[in-house]
């Protein structure tokens, strides 16, 4: 048990490349869908496309593994079960008579809003880290928000067949709306992704200062989890940045090789997803899982320690951590003269002291 | 290369809170002391204990940790937090069989001893132990131990049908090969919560402090 679970992120997992295969294969669906059949294609983006579906599979395939692991398998389903039950039903939600589940979505709106959109508790360490943290991941989620609706074929221009100068946008083919190039909308549209560069620059500038002026950060980034993936979002934001300023002020001077190394730079971006720090931006969602679960445990019965009698965590925790000890084949359990003891059922200060007094009585003292 | 390594003897500890200052230096965790300073029972001795991580070779904290978030580098040294990864569940604070990690509601991420990583990576000693005065905590190589002490280190242990082997030493009884954890012994006479350590420590003030 012990030896499967630990190796699993080791070795091939069949299961894990079966659900990542699937995944690729939705994304393909979709690009064929999406773009009426290819009709709408832009076929001089092949190269991102394929890149999306390797990264489809490859992001897949990794968070399979990781979901697989028994603590996140039973987060995941924990959260869920909190999510859907009553356990909340102390909370807000019944008093404003819209239930349980009403209340925990109401719940969850809150905590995508705090956790995900403004990121407040990134604030709470600084503001320098969260204006970093807001521009690294506000420009990169309108940048991939804008460019894989392209690339996959969702979202094309056409010109007005009476004015060049007009471009009507088409979602899964079907007009949706229609603008002049020179107009602030077309402006703006057309510039969203340098926009979008200049927040990705920004937290990159305030991330390098904060790496090197930070003893501890310096002590523990490894170049590959945290300083290759700012390289490559750097390597990024300046080809897509200079392909702008290729086109409007050199006149294309040096485009297509810039086109090109901006093409590198993003499929490698793709393909390091899963590995190092940007993993991160698909595992934390879990944390709304453990935001649930906490709430249900303040609501239910609580654990106290065998020993000093102090309530320090919900009772369903330390059920749930020997199970997930057990499946780790991890047994904490002593066979005492008095029956079975889990040291689970010992809250971690006691533990703290029961190791102490075991040294000091080795010692005599 | 002379090897460094860390000998715990907490009944050689004087209670006097040097190490926990101490570690609010350091780098990794500024304004924030890992250590905790436990009276062992109040009710009957002045006995403290600093506790420190013990670089377990096999981390339960880590193995119970849902979102990846503790790693061990190669040199063994188990790290505190991945801040961008923890979910602040406290599954680590749970397992941990010596009780070491912290989980801190404010900035909700747990924190822990990584025996001042920033330091001793470049062969530098932890900070509590260039403190400690009475060599409760002591960062040195084995011969030096040797010359001073007339116990013996340990850090093989057993928590019931776990073994636990780690790359902190407990000084143990001269001759001793491991720690078989007795827990029924020790089961009785205990008041809660008699802890002198962090809590003052953990508050709004003093994350915000940090940057
Ligand atoms: S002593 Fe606890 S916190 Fe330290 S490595 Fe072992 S399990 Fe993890
Ligand atoms: S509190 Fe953080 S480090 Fe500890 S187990 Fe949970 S996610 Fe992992």
């Amino acid at each position: 048990m012990s030896a499967s679970s630990r190796t699993a992120n080791r070795y091939f997992d069949p299961r894990a490349f079966r659900i990542g295969a699937a995944a690729a294969g939705l994304v393909l669906l979709m690009i064929v869908v999406g773009s009426s059949g290819l009709d709408h294609f832009d076929w001089a983006l092949t190269t991102y496309a394929v890149a999306s579906v390797f990264a489809a599979f490859s992001v897949v395939y990794r968070y399979a593994v990781w979901a697989g692991r028994p603590p996140t398998r039973m987060y995941l389903r924990r959260g869920w079960q909190a999510f859907r039950s009553g356990r909340g039903r102390s909370g807000r939600g019944a008093r404003l008579g819209i239930g349980a589940l009403g209340g925990n979505a109401a719940r969850l709106g809150r905590l995508l809003l705090n956790n995900f959109v403004l990121q407040t508790f990134i604030n709470r360490r600084s503001v320098e880290r969260w204006i970093m943290h807001a521009g690294l991941s506000w420009g990169g989620m309108l940048a991939f928000g804008i460019t894989f609706p392209l690339v996959f074929g969702w979202v094309h221009f056409e010109t007005l067949a009476t004015d060049a100068e007009v471009y009507r946008v088409f979602v899964f083919g079907f007009p949706v709306d229609q603008f002049h190039v020179g107009s602030f909308r077309g402006q703006l549209f057309f510039n969203l992704l340098n926009i979008s560069a200049l927040l990705v620059l920004l937290g990159l500038a305030l991330s390098v200062k904060l790496r090197m002026h930070d003893g501890g950060e310096l002590a523990v980034q490894t170049f590959a989890d945290d300083v290759f993936p700012l390289l490559l979002l750097l390597a990024v934001t300046v080809t897509g940045l200079m392909l702008t300023v290729s086109a409007k002020l050199l006149s294309g001077y040096g485009f297509a090789f810039i086109g090109l190394s901006h093409a590198a730079s993003v499929i490698a971006l793709l393909l390091y997803l899963p590995f190092g720090k940007l993993f991160h931006i698909v595992q934390r969602p879990l944390s709304l899982g453990v935001a649930f679960y906490r709430h249900a445990g303040e609501n239910s019965p609580r654990a106290s320690c065998m020993r000093c009698g102090e309530d320090f965590a919900s009772g369903a925790h330390v059920a749930d951590m020997k199970e997930v000890l057990d499946q780790l084949g991890l047994d904490y359990r002593f066979e005492t003269g008095s029956g079975i003891v889990h040291y689970q059922d010992v809250c971690p200060a006691c533990r703290r002291r029961i190791v102490t007094l075991n040294q000091g009585a080795a010692l005599g003292r | 290369m002379t090897e460094y390594e860390f000998f715990i003897d907490p009944s050689r500890c004087i209670g006097c809170e040097a190490c926990k200052q101490a570690c609010t230096e350091c780098d990794t965790h500024r304004g924030r002391s890992m250590i905790h300073l436990e009276f062992v029972d109040r009710a009957v001795s002045t006995q403290t204990s600093p506790v420190v991580c013990m670089h377990c070779e096999d981390p339960t904290c880590a193995r119970v940790c849902p979102a990846d978030a503790i790693k061990q580098t190669d040199d063994g040294i188990v790290q505190s937090s991945i801040r961008d990864r923890c979910i602040g569940c406290s599954n680590c604070v749970l397992a941990c069989p010596f009780g070491v990690p912290h989980y801190v509601a404010a900035i909700d991420q747990m924190v822990k001893c990584d025996m001042c990583y920033d330091r001793t990576s470049i062969g530098r000693k932890p900070m509590c132990a260039t403190v400690c005065p009475s060599q409760a905590l002591f960062y040195g190589t084995r011969e030096e131990l040797e010359r001073l002490r007339s116990e013996t280190p340990v850090n093989d242990f057993r928590f019931g049908n776990q073994r636990v082997r780690t790359k902190v030493h407990l000084m143990s009884s001269p001759g001793a090969d491991d720690m078989d954890v007795d827990v029924m012994r020790f089961m009785a006479g205990a008041e809660p919560d008699v802890r002198i350590e962090e809590l003052a420590v953990w508050t709004e003030d003093s994350v915000a402090a940090r940057s």
